[in-house]
């Protein structure tokens, strides 16, 4: 139906504010962070054009790399240790366990805590000298250590941990809608077949779970991108630089080491990464939405 | 239920493989549960305790010093006063954010999905695909745009900031929720001439009472738990709560009060634990609602 003009104007007017966010901060902000990334500023913003300079100076910057092969090797065992766990803490809870309620809600309650609490809580049980570490010799294994978090090569380790315990609930509760997704039918024709249930999780259940393995994938994905928090509040990015971030990485160039080049630069760089993960995701989800 | 259809017969025998099950579920939950633990007890214990004694081993005395001490006189930088002033802090940052969020979002939500409007479906691609962006890309911008409008670092300026990076889901979550009622609804209102906000305020948003729930929920446990954005838009006299527990515990000179510490840490999960275990299942609503985009 053709719309009248106060109606009209009311729908523009309604819709202003998401337009104003669109072109300003989403659409503006980012032009300007790109444009910032070619420039040679320092402390304050300039336009002396310097071309792929900075992202040059990134590709050399020790304190990037580190960040970079951080975010990597956290990225790769968060999402995967994350979707394992929880999608078997999904499995155990569908088996019609007693008090489901109650495990679901130990479960998830994590993931309503933030990563600021997570890494604090972390990196006290994780702490050398009175955590895990002293009760593991306290029982009488007198050798034990758990010291990663006081070591370079292993502190990132100890981010993963945290990490895992804080989103594993929220993957185990996007697997719990999948699996009671799955048509009863499936499981009875399993049984008359005489197919034990793990062969039918693995050949029938898990195929079939795609969508929400995707959804979890890509919200696991976006967190590891978005990781700061938990680096801040946990190591500080330490020991040294052992567990540095992208994210922390533009944060303390723009706010604390003055070097607004690199800083977008290295901002630019995680932009275009996400979109080249999240793009194809929301293109296979408007093309399912077609067929649906 | 759906999973009445899992086990067969023979419900009073417990079999090897359900012993195994439990025994998984019980390792698992005491994984989940021991930080908690850990938290309320350290919290609970004396300093001198907690160097000699074991960091599960449950306190000798319970005392609440620790509490009052994180709530009336940690230190974080310069000023004692507790971590009571990032409570309330938060708290004026909270409550603006959450209503004016959930406004915009429901009317954007609401004009994108009734209302035909040209480029509907382009602004809100546009919107979820910004959804995933870090944060990182659009700060300093920000910051330069609200210094240029006289705005600054203050509680305006970090209730502006909640609500625009609170825009995408509320849209989407209000937008899918008005696109589920049956159209007939709107349709009638409109042949009895009511208007774009008549409909709104008078239909739609009574009818989207649980969506609103949910959007409380949701926007509450994330602004509560936010961490960046009040660090660099609310200002030194607005810093929220989390940026002043991690100042608390990680800018302490000299010997670390781990009961403190811990006291401060659970005072700041509160709130959204108390949201979390208040609501029950509408959380895992809002997860469901929130995340799975499109």
């Amino acid at each position: 139906m053709r719309l009248s003009l106060t109606s009209r104007l009311s729908v523009i007017s309604a819709l202003l504010p998401a337009l104003m966010v669109m072109l300003v901060v989403y659409i503006g902000a980012t032009s300007w962070t790109a444009w910032m990334s070619l420039t040679n500023s320092r402390m304050l913003p300039n336009n002396n054009f310097v071309g792929f300079r900075q992202y040059e100076l990134l590709l050399t910057n020790d304190r990037w790399l580190t960040s970079v092969h951080n975010v990597i090797i956290y990225g790769v065992l968060f999402v995967s240790l994350a979707l394992l766990i929880g999608f078997l803490l999904a499995v155990a809870i569908d088996q019609r366990v007693r008090a489901e309620d109650t495990i679901r809600s130990i479960y998830l309650y994590p993931y309503a805590m933030s990563f600021v609490v997570t890494g604090l809580v972390w990196q006290w049980l994780l702490n050398p000298t009175l955590g895990i570490q002293h009760v593991l010799r306290s029982w009488g294994f007198a050798g034990a250590t758990f010291d990663w978090i006081v070591r370079p090569e292993t502190a990132i380790y100890c981010l993963v941990i945290a990490g895992v315990w804080q989103a594993s609930g929220l993957v185990m509760a996007i697997m719990l809608a999948g699996l009671r997704g799955v048509d009863d039918e499936i499981w009875k024709a399993a049984r008359v077949d005489g197919l034990p249930k793990w062969r039918v999780y693995i050949s029938i259940v898990i195929p079939m779970m795609g969508a929400s393995f995707a959804t979890a994938a890509v919200l696991l994905s976006t967190a590891v991108v978005r990781l700061y928090d938990l680096s801040v509040s946990m190591t500080n990015g330490g020991p040294g630089i052992a567990s540095e971030v992208p994210a922390k990485f533009v944060m303390d160039h723009l706010f604390e080491r003055a070097n607004i080049g690199l800083a977008t630069a290295a901002a630019t760089t995680m932009l275009i990464t996400v979109i080249a993960v999240v793009a194809p995701y929301l293109y296979w989800r408007a093309r399912k939405g077609e067929v649906r | 239920m759906s999973a009445t259809a899992l086990s067969s017969g023979r419900p009073r025998r417990i079999s090897p493989a359900r012993w195994g099950l439990y025994a998984f579920i019980l390792i698992t939950a005491l994984y989940f549960l021991l930080p908690l633990y850990v938290m309320i007890v350290t919290s609970l214990k004396p300093m001198a305790e907690i160097r000699q004694g074991n960091l599960l081993a449950l306190p000798a005395s319970p005392s609440l010093a620790a509490w009052v001490k994180a709530w009336t006189s940690a230190c974080t930088g310069l000023t004692c006063e507790g971590i009571r002033i990032g409570f309330f802090n938060s708290l004026r940052i909270l409550v603006p954010s959450v209503v004016i969020s959930i406004l915009v979002g429901s009317l954007t939500g609401y004009a994108l999905s009734l209302w035909r409007v040209r480029g509907a479906n382009i602004l809100f691609g546009a919107m979820m695909v910004v959804a995933f962006i870090p944060y990182q890309v659009f700060i300093y911008p920000l910051v330069r745009v609200f210094s240029f409008t006289g705005l600054g670092q203050s509680l305006a300026t970090i209730v502006t900031i909640h609500t625009i990076f609170g825009l995408p889901t509320m849209t989407l979550l209000f937008r899918n929720y008005f696109t589920s009622l049956p159209v007939e609804l709107f349709k009638a209102a409109r042949i009895d001439g009511a208007g774009f906000y008549q409909i709104y305020a008078r239909i739609m948003m009574p009818m989207a009472t649980p969506m609103i729930v949910v959007a409380v929920i949701l926007q509450t446990t994330g602004i509560w738990n936010d961490f960046i954005l009040g660090l660099v838009f609310a200002g030194r006299d607005n810093l929220p709560m989390t940026v002043q527990l991690n100042n608390i515990v990680n800018s302490t000179q000299g010997e670390r009060a781990y009961n403190v510490d811990m006291a401060a840490t659970l005072l700041t999960a509160l709130l959204p634990l108390v949201v979390y275990f208040g609501s029950g299942r509408w959380f895992v609503r809002g997860i469901a609602a929130g995340a799975v985009k499109g």
